[in-house]
């Protein structure tokens, strides 16, 4: 199957590979899938308690190229946005935005769960209600 | 200078020898002959090259050339002899054994006449790929009309004990068929010594042409019949009607022909590269060769790298053409049936690379493709949460992971 360029190149030169302090009370982790399932995704958000607004965010993840560029672009698109904003991240939006094909939809969706298991980890954390939509 | 990428996936297929390619072209075009034709001296062109490539490729695996029919392929042979013999000993009993491990073409050639009213026992295998005979013994019946094991696996190149297990077949009264798909050409097959009944085989894993197979079946004790699958013609003493692929059985005897003259040398050679990139792979920390090392295919090496996804590190190492346990191209994300029975972790069975070396792979290409892999590994360890959890010491299996 041949990857789309975005895919390749997000595979080749990952975006915020890394790991943030999770005992820190600003910091939300959400660790998503399963090692039997071939997909982990772990993404990891660092939140500026003042203005609610993502500082950081970094990833680890053991998957397929576009597992691994879906979390990458999920990291971009995270830094910079409030946790309001954050939570409208649509696994379609990856999904156009790779170019990924129909079998690696699950992938997308996979980035999508990341992202909202990492604000609610941040929201629980910080004695907020937790999000109940997750895919 | 290097050509990229290289192949390493001789299992799948391999290129054919330019000298079977030679042998073939005049079939084509000048002595385009239907071996069938009995009237005329391009039907007898034909019939002769078919003759001599019969002795060929019944030379490679001591049989005598009247007992071997020619098909598509392996496939094909596989469905022949399964389907086949269900049909034509169906009154003698329904009672067939195989083994997990088997490719899809007998599986699913069983599974079919299961809904014929077949009774099929899958003999599962144990950790190191290799059936036990205990078990096979146990599974016998009276009413057992054939066992299949393959002769060596596909996935992980593990070698049955196909002798032993053929005189318990026999001791059974048993037939015992064999997919040697992977075997013949590379390592010594003798359908004599080894006691087998009905064989398959293609040409196109061993440096011949696609669409030519084989299924060599026993002449005498037992004689062996199977029901044609196809009707027409009669060919192949009635087993397999259709034209004679000409081209591609001149191609087939051809590529036996050379197998046998040099598969001595072949081996020597083609082993010490297996064995120097395997030696290095293993190094790598992490790393676990799949299946039985010792009676194992010369050529072929199934390694997984635990904390790396299959797919992800295919991606990381597009110089390599190679083949990887994880199928992750479906929902449903199912690693490799043969890696799963031998009792593999999911993350290991996901994890696995396949090479698969040839008559032509280089010690630049072993080298370089060693390289490859080991830098690839640890790019892809350096962004994965497993190895990270790993390397904590946080056992991976108390964590509760959210399967999707």
């Amino acid at each position: 199957m041949a990857y789309s360029e975005k895919v390749i190149d997000h595979y080749t030169n990952p975006r915020n590979i890394g790991t943030l302090d999770k005992a820190r009370q600003n910091v939300g982790t959400g660790l998503v899938g399963a090692p039997e399932c071939g997909d982990v995704m772990r993404l990891q958000i660092e939140v500026d308690d003042e203005t609610g607004t993502i500082t950081e965010a970094k990833f680890k993840t053991f998957g397929c190229g576009s597992a691994i560029a879906s979390s990458s672009l999920a990291t971009e698109w995270l830094k910079g946005r409030t946790i309001e904003d954050a939570v409208k991240i649509d696994n379609m939006d990856i999904v156009e935005e790779l170019s990924l094909p129909p079998v690696k939809i699950h992938c997308s969706v996979l980035a999508e769960d990341a992202i909202k298991a990492a604000i609610n980890d941040y929201r629980i954390k910080n004695g907020l209600t937790p999000l109940t939509e997750i895919k | 200078m290097i050509q990229l990428p290289i192949y390493l996936d001789n299992n799948a297929t391999t290129p054919m020898d330019p000298r079977v390619l030679e042998t073939m072209l005049p079939y084509f075009t000048q002595k385009f002959g239907n071996a069938a034709s009995r009237n005329h001296s391009f039907g007898w062109e034909g019939e002769e090259a078919v003759d001599y490539a019969r002795e060929q490729v019944a030379k490679l695996i001591n049989a005598d050339p009247k007992e071997i029919i020619f098909t598509s392929g392996a496939t094909e042979s596989d469905n022949l002899a399964i389907k086949g013999v269900f049909e034509m000993y169906a009154e003698k009993g329904k009672h067939i054994i195989t083994a997990t491990t088997e490719h899809k073409a007998v599986l699913d050639a069983c599974a079919h006449i299961e809904k014929l009213g077949a009774e099929v026992t899958y003999l599962n295998v144990q950790e190191d790929g290799l059936i036990n005979l205990d078990e096979l013994k146990a599974a016998l019946r009276p009413d057992t009309i054939m066992v299949s094991i393959m002769y060596a696996n596909n996935e992980i190149g593990v070698i049955q004990p196909i002798k032993e297990i053929s005189e318990l077949t026999k001791a059974n009264g048993s037939l015992f068929m064999t997919d040697a798909t992977q075997a013949v050409g590379k390592i010594p097959v003798d359908v004599k010594a080894d006691g087998i009944d009905l064989l398959a085989f293609t040409a196109h894993k061993m440096y011949g042409p696609k669409g030519i197979g084989v299924l060599y079946v026993r002449r005498k004790n037992p004689r062996v019949k199977v029901t044609a699958q196809m009707d027409g013609g009669g060919h192949e003493r009635g087993m397999r009607s259709g034209t004679l692929n000409v081209p591609g059985i001149v191609g087939l005897g051809k590529a036996c022909e050379l197998c046998q003259l040099e598969m001595t040398s072949d081996t020597a050679r083609i082993k010490k590269l297996r064995d120097k990139l395997e030696t290095e792979l293993l190094k790598v920390e992490e790393a676990y060769l799949n299946g039985n090392k010792e009676h194992r295919l010369p050529h072929v090496s199934n390694i997984s790298f635990k904390y790396v996804e299959g797919e992800g590190l295919m991606m990381g190492i597009k110089d390599l053409a190679v083949s990887s346990g994880s199928a992750c191209t479906s929902a449903s994300l199912e690693p490799s049936y043969v890696l799963k029975s031998l009792g593999l972790d999911d993350e290991l069975a996901h994890s696995s690379l396949r090479f698969g070396l040839s008559r032509f792979t280089t010690e630049e290409e072993i080298d370089f493709a060693i390289e490859h892999v080991k830098s690839a590994v640890a790019k892809l360890r350096d962004m994965s949460p497993l190895w990270e959890m790993f390397k904590e010491g946080i056992d991976l299996k108390s964590i509760e992971w959210q399967e999707h």
